[in-house]
């Protein structure tokens, strides 16, 4: 029984709402309902523009599930707006929104039913205050005026409300060109309000790049890998060979852990897990000891495009980089290499192990990663395995397996066992 | 089949353990220092629990303090005296075979500036009284020796080791890790001059996060949690009544039968050996027949990580544990298996099988049998 259906028997029906409580301790917060959603690099994608917005506005749904309340995601006049329509815990809201591709920035907005222009003057003056204590800083309305019958035009509410800020904040001053603070003024059914842009990921919306198949060892490398690709708006698939009783189930466990802190970023993860014992051991039983690694990793990418090709991935993905182990040296990659038809991708190839690392704390897998259970391609690793191996003699030592591999393979394949993640 | 061999481990509840505790939970759940009705029913369970574990001790009732188990249990024993007598000396002594409970504590103090002399074993497992001896001083507050050991199973000369302590320095007070040992042994303190002894419910079919700490009333221990002052303030926070319940029903049923249950135990371990010991290349360590408890068998199979084996009797749903907690990544071999200088390349080829009241025959011969058909097996794939 895996860790999640241990768990859901014994849980109480009635689980608190722990997190309601939160919030008030984040009184300065409670004002913004609205999120501004800006997307930089989808904004150009010409005709397709609306395939890419409709996958974000997905995507950003789909984020917005695991978050306490309730949230409406629409697409108007060209923006992305997330409306929160019940009480909700900003802080986890904001951190969901950071998690997904395609999203630049996120720009908390005040909303205001509109009250007149006087009242409109006072709420700017008062939402200056409270999100900049210090008021020694320059800055610039930009109004928009989408509601063309509002008494004054765009020109007019930015200089405007410019003086009343003014006269508000002697110690704030204008300038146009390069303001601390940019202060957005939207009037539409409603006014919006907002200056502040939080950074987001970056990258398109998982979905619009087709899919690949990740192989997903329980290393620090694979999951960043994943992570990379899909952050180019590519959907992720992934498969895991284990070698029980050599491999734990712990190690299987962790290796669904890792898949599921890379799913908060690419969304649902339909993760392989192949037995790979009897073919490793066939190959133990029939190949020189220091090729063991580099013909079982033939196997693996065999057995990864061989699920891929069945389930519409276009492409593999593997954490390799050049040179950091036996089996990743430019031979044996053009070793494994051979054996697949499917392009393979290699996003961290020029990563250094820092810079891997870097990434993968940043997307919380690295702690998982670093747990110490052994993976298939640890266990019998030889002493010194072969660096440069030579295709033809590689090619020549499979021969040896003809017999029953196909067989062991096909198998493997029939025993996949499936598990989707999020 | 089912077979669990991993009852050094932990145990399976009994059903009227279980039972007993759902009713104090859901029935009787008052707080024992409640003045109401509700609190006396709460305390009459508290009561219960002191009265069967004083009389299977044959100890007095106020020299019984609830914990969390044994940890919690020995952290106090060794802590507890420490903070009590140090202006009586500095020196505690314990071996180097101990639980990682009493160990990591006597570091703790080492930490903060307690000598601790860590006795040696010989290969069997066994301190030597002479080593004992030689190390009480005048500055000694505290020996700390472990009734059974976890991994292998030795008994230690508790008795004897609690005369020469009191001959040698009638201050030095003498603690015992009985987390093994009770259930399996009568054990009378006051008969084997031990001042404190740790025990824990879930090694006797009892609950998890439940245990006991019997101190003689003469040994002066400081608490070392503090609060509300519940058990006369050695313990504080609201006692865990159905736990509590748990662990005594647990030792009542376990002493009930105790005899009878050990003569079938031994006679259980004495055939899984004999069949053990037909297999090539593997090696029981430990003591043989009564010096060594009865529900412990360590193995030492050459040729095979004990990790594998251990997944591989899995995969035919024999449950036991690695000799020694460890992988490729962070070799920690065993202080246990070290210290009775078991080979270096056995350390990772260490496997503890432990049996219960529950263990039948049948399984023992089902896991002969799969033993005897997979370690040839699992021999021919290694590491080169």
């Amino acid at each position: 029984m895996d860790r999640e259906a241990c768990l859901r028997q014994v849980s109480l029906s009635e689980m608190p709402a722990l997190y309601r409580s939160m919030q008030d301790n984040r009184k300065e917060m409670d004002m913004f309902t609205s999120f501004l959603i800006k997307y930089a690099e989808i904004g150009v994608k010409g005709k397709n523009r609306y395939l890419f917005e409709d996958a974000l506005v997905k995507q950003i749904r789909h984020a917005l599930k695991k978050c306490d309340g309730e949230f409406q995601v629409r697409k108007t006049d060209g923006r992305i707006y997330v409306d929160a329509v019940s009480a909700f815990d900003f802080e986890d809201t904001v951190e969901m929104l950071k998690k997904v591709f395609g999203v630049s920035g996120i720009c908390p907005v005040i909303v205001a039913e509109d009250e007149g222009f006087e009242k409109l003057g006072e709420r700017v003056v008062k939402y200056i205050d409270e999100i900049y204590p210090d008021k020694h800083k320059t800055f610039k309305v930009a109004a928009r005026r989408a509601r063309k019958n509002y008494p004054l035009n765009s020109m007019e509410i930015n200089t405007q409300i410019g003086g009343i800020l003014l006269d508000a904040y002697p110690d704030m001053r204008v300038d146009v060109h390069k303001p601390d603070i940019m202060l957005h003024i939207e009037i539409r059914d409603k006014i919006y309000l907002y200056s502040e842009i939080i950074p987001g990921p970056g990258g398109m919306p998982v979905g619009t790049g087709g899919k690949a198949m990740l192989l997903l060892s329980g290393g620090i490398d694979s999951p960043v890998a994943g992570y990379m690709v899909a952050k180019r708006g590519v959907k992720i698939d992934a498969v895991y060979f284990h070698a029980p009783p050599y491999t734990s189930e712990r190690a299987k466990q962790k290796v669904v852990d890792l898949a599921k802190k890379v799913a908060q970023y690419t969304g649902p993860i339909y993760l392989h897990v192949i037995n790979f014992t009897d073919i490793q051991m066939y190959i133990y039983d029939k190949c020189p000891h220091d090729e063991l690694t580099i013909i079982m990793r033939r196997y693996m990418m065999r057995i990864a495009e061989h699920i891929a090709k069945e389930t519409e991935c276009l492409g593999l993905i593997t954490g390799e980089s050049i040179g950091q182990v036996a089996s990743q040296t430019m031979q044996s990659l053009a070793v494994t290499n051979e054996v697949c038809e499917l392009p393979v991708y290699r996003p961290l190839i020029g990563f250094d192990k820092m810079e891997i690392v870097e990434i993968s704390e940043k997307i919380d897998t690295y702690e998982t990663s670093i747990l110490p259970y052994e993976d298939c391609c640890t266990i019998f690793v030889a002493k010194h395995p072969v660096t440069k191996p030579n295709l033809k003699i590689i090619k020549r030592h499979e021969q040896n397996l003809t017999e029953k591999i196909e067989e062991l393979v096909q198998t493997a394949l029939d025993t996949d066992e499936l598990i989707i993640v999020s | 089949m089912k077979v669990y061999l991993d009852n050094s481990a932990t145990t399976r509840c009994f059903d009227e353990v279980a039972q007993l505790m759902m009713q104090v939970m859901c029935r009787d759940y008052g707080n024992p220092s409640s003045l109401h009705h509700k609190g006396v029913e709460a305390e009459h369970y508290i009561r219960y629990a002191l009265e069967t574990l004083a009389k299977i001790l044959k100890v007095n009732e106020k020299e019984i303090i609830f914990t969390s188990g044994g940890t919690e249990a020995d952290n106090i024993a060794i802590i507890g005296t420490a903070m009590a007598n140090h202006r009586m000396g500095r020196h505690l002594i314990t071996t180097q075979i101990e639980h990682p409970a009493v160990i990591q504590t006597m570091r703790y103090l080492e930490d903060q500036g307690f000598r601790v002399t860590y006795l040696p074993v010989d290969g069997q497992g066994r301190i030597r009284l002479e080593d004992l001896q030689k190390a009480i001083c005048k500055e000694t507050i505290l020996v700390s020796i472990m009734h059974t050991n976890n991994e292998i199973g030795t008994l230690q000369p508790i008795a004897e080791a609690g005369e020469l302590i009191k001959k040698m320095n009638p201050m030095t007070a003498f603690h015992v890790d009985a987390v093994q040992g009770f259930g399996k042994f009568r054990i009378y303190p006051s008969r084997m001059k031990i001042d404190l002894l740790s025990v824990s419910a879930h090694k006797i079919h009892g609950p998890k996060g439940v245990g006991f700490l019997y101190k003689n009333e003469k040994c002066k221990v400081s608490p070392i949690i503090y609060g509300g002052g519940q058990q006369k303030g050695m313990r504080s926070g609201t006692e865990n009544v159905p736990g509590i319940a748990g662990l005594a029903k647990a030792s009542e049923l376990i002493y009930q039968n105790l005899d009878a249950d050990m003569e079938r135990l031994y006679a259980l371990r004495e055939m899984f050996i004999q069949g053990v010991s037909q297999i090539e290349d593997v090696k029981v360590n430990g003591c043989m027949g009564d010096e060594s408890a009865s529900h412990i068998v360590s193995l030492s199979v050459r040729g095979v990580r004990s990790e594998v084996l251990l997944h591989a009797l899995e995969d035919r749903d024999i449950y036991v544990s690695a000799g020694s907690a460890c992988s490729s990544n962070k070799p920690q071999p065993s202080a246990t298996l070290k210290a009775i200088g078991i080979e270096k390349d056995l350390l990772e080829s260490t496997i503890r099988f432990s049996f219960s009241v529950f263990t039948t025959k049948e399984e023992i011969q089902y896991t002969l049998q799969t033993l005897n058909e997979m370690i040839p097996e699992l021999r021919r794939y290694k590491r080169h």
